[in-house]
């Protein structure tokens, strides 16, 4: 029972990457980003096959993050200069990545035994030698995590976070501060989809498996995330939206498990992720609806 | 100095909805100057503005800055050297950031926009005396979020943020239309002061004759993509508001209505 706590949370902690992606396209630049389901499966695909080749497990988390990076400047170039519509954007580039992701990886694949992941690896061993492999998966994601979200605290509090913030709220304004908004919105989508494919590398590390199809759904569910995060704790303003999300991330992966444990089949996993999605984002709406009445009063 | 020169602009080209407003339009706008613009609805004042910053493609003509065609120039560039103000005070300002971040981003106009802090406590007293300049007491409400003021506090505070840097204009449409009566005197106060003491160039449109009859020192009137009176010097200090009401009644009686 505790092991399978401990392999929720971490779950949750994993995914939490994804959902910070998520959060900086969705809910800062208001973009709905569908390029999420290639760029997670592309973080992993180019993770398992640099494994297999040997490459060093923490390299291959930058070298995820980098390609994510590429897939989020694509998105974002067609948008901004091609001038394509934001979600035509992203479906256009997750699209070529589903070809793309086969073409690295050749197939689906697993990582034997034999090599060494981010949480097998010497170093983890040094320094974690005595905890179980479940636990060392928690530790070390975790550390990840909290790495990822200091940074990105960070970031939200340069110039460059602000602009982007500012792309968010008022675009006009942007302009108007002699800045490019396109640029903006590339440089949030790079960010976001380095996020997302790092996500993706640290689930391939954790199964030691890349499949095609791992990305499928992925952007609903770092919404719902996101959206479960931000709801919670609309209210207190000086809760950090990354602190928000990871708390969404971790509670949508508890009720999945619950809701495995109960006997759902998994096959209707998607069924209710989708439902589930769609009762958030109508009391999502109701609330909003409630406040713009009130604001109008 | 600021020129239009030949301007044409036709809306929708090409379709059924096709409307030409500007055939052959000119202006000259000398440094220093402070323009108030006059005229009824759809006679194209606010294209005429959108066409100087760029945020409108044109048919045909030129736009010069100091003899200089800047034709190619992108919108935000042109901002590099210009400050706006739009009618609609949600568009001056970021509703979910809080004053003083509004003001740090203001502050940066001009700068790379980088990986250094946003926020420097340095020019937290500096935000501070132009805040209280404005008299509404939004200095001490530094930490708090800009949607939660008032339409006029929020065009204050647009108006510190598009004039804090160096510029050289000022553009202004219908800024004071969304406020009271007394606001927008308040804000109209303001916007005097800041053209005089920085010395912008400034185009102001407004749908009130007395501003456009008291400020600026010269007025222009618009009709159906014309520019049909042109006042400064002594005539502009000499028109009262009657005088202006007299032709506006006229061209409106000429129109059918
Ligand atoms: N984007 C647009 N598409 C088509 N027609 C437009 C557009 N913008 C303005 N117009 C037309 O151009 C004319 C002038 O509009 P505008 O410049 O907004 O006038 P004003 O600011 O003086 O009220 C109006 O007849 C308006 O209908
Ligand atoms: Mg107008």
């Amino acid at each position: 029972m505790l092991d399978l706590i401990i392999s929720t949370v971490t779950q949750g902690f994993i995914y939490a990457l994804l959902s910070f992606g998520i959060y900086i396209t969705y809910k800062i630049l208001d973009f709905p980003d569908l390029t999420v389901d290639g760029s997670f499966p592309l973080g992993a695909a180019v993770t398992a096959v640099l494994l297999l080749k040997g490459v060093n497990p923490y390299l291959t988390l930058l070298a995820a993050a980098v390609v994510g990076a590429i897939a989020g400047f694509v998105t974002g170039f067609i948008h901004v200069r091609l001038k394509v519509r934001d979600l035509l954007a992203g479906i256009i580039t997750m699209t070529a990545l589903f070809s793309i992701n086969l073409q690295i990886a050749g197939s689906n694949l697993s990582i034997e035994r034999g090599i060494d992941t981010i949480f097998t690896s010497p170093v983890a061993m040094t320094l974690l030698g005595s905890a179980t492999l479940l636990v060392r998966k928690l530790i070390i994601s975790l550390i990840i995590l909290i790495i990822c979200k200091v940074l990105l605290d960070l970031y939200f509090k340069t110039k460059s976070g602000y602009l982007l913030k500012a792309v968010g709220d008022n675009s006009t304004l942007v302009t108007t501060l002699a800045k490019d908004m396109g640029r903006v919105k590339i440089i949030g989508l790079v960010i976001s989809n380095a996020l997302v494919a790092l996500s993706g590398a640290v689930v391939c590390h954790e199964q030691r498996s890349f499949s095609s199809t791992m990305g499928t759904g992925q952007m609903v569910f770092g919404l719902a995330t996101v959206i479960i995060g931000t709801t919670i704790f609309r209210n207190l303003s000086f809760v950090k939206g990354t602190t928000a999300v990871i708390v969404g991330s971790v509670l949508y992966k508890i009720c999945i498990q619950i809701a495995i444990n109960l006997g759902l089949p998994a096959n209707l996993l998607k069924l209710i992720t989708a439902v589930l999605f769609l009762i958030i984002l109508v009391i999502g709406n109701f609330h909003k609806g409630t406040v713009r009445k009130n604001a109008g009063a | 100095m600021l020129e239009l020169k030949n301007i044409s602009k036709i809306y929708n080209p090409g379709t059924v909805t096709e409307m030409c407003l500007f055939e052959d339009f000119n202006l000259k706008v000398r440094d220093g100057e402070f323009i108030s613009v006059v005229g009824s609805n759809g006679s194209g004042k606010t294209s005429m503005l959108n066409i100087i910053c760029g945020s409108i493609p044109i048919n045909g003509g030129e736009v010069l800055i100091n003899g200089k065609n800047i034709n190619r120039l992108k919108e935000h560039k042109r901002y590099e050297q210009m400050g706006r103000v739009y009618q609609n005070p949600a568009l001056g300002t970021c509703p979910d950031m809080t004053i003083l971040e509004n003001m740090s981003i203001a502050d940066n106009k001009g700068k790379p926009f980088g990986l250094g802090f946003a926020l420097n406590k340095k020019r937290y007293e500096f935000y501070r005396e132009q805040l209280s300049s404005l008299g509404l007491g939004l200095e001490d409400k530094m930490n708090i979020k800009l949607g939660s003021l008032s339409g006029g506090q929020r065009q204050a505070v647009a108006l510190l943020m598009a004039t804090m840097t160096p510029l050289e204009f000022l553009i202004l449409d219908e800024h004071t239309a969304a406020l009271d009566p007394h606001t927008a005197d308040i804000i109209m106060e303001l916007t005097d002061k800041v053209v005089r003491e920085k010395k912008l160039t400034a185009i102001m449109v407004t749908h009130n004759l007395r501003y456009a009859v008291e400020y600026g020192d010269r007025l222009l009137m618009m009709d159906r993509g014309h520019i049909i009176l042109d006042k400064s010097g002594e005539e502009k200090a000499n028109a009262t508001i009657d005088d202006i009401l007299d032709i506006f009644n006229r061209i409106s009686i000429e129109c059918g209505n």
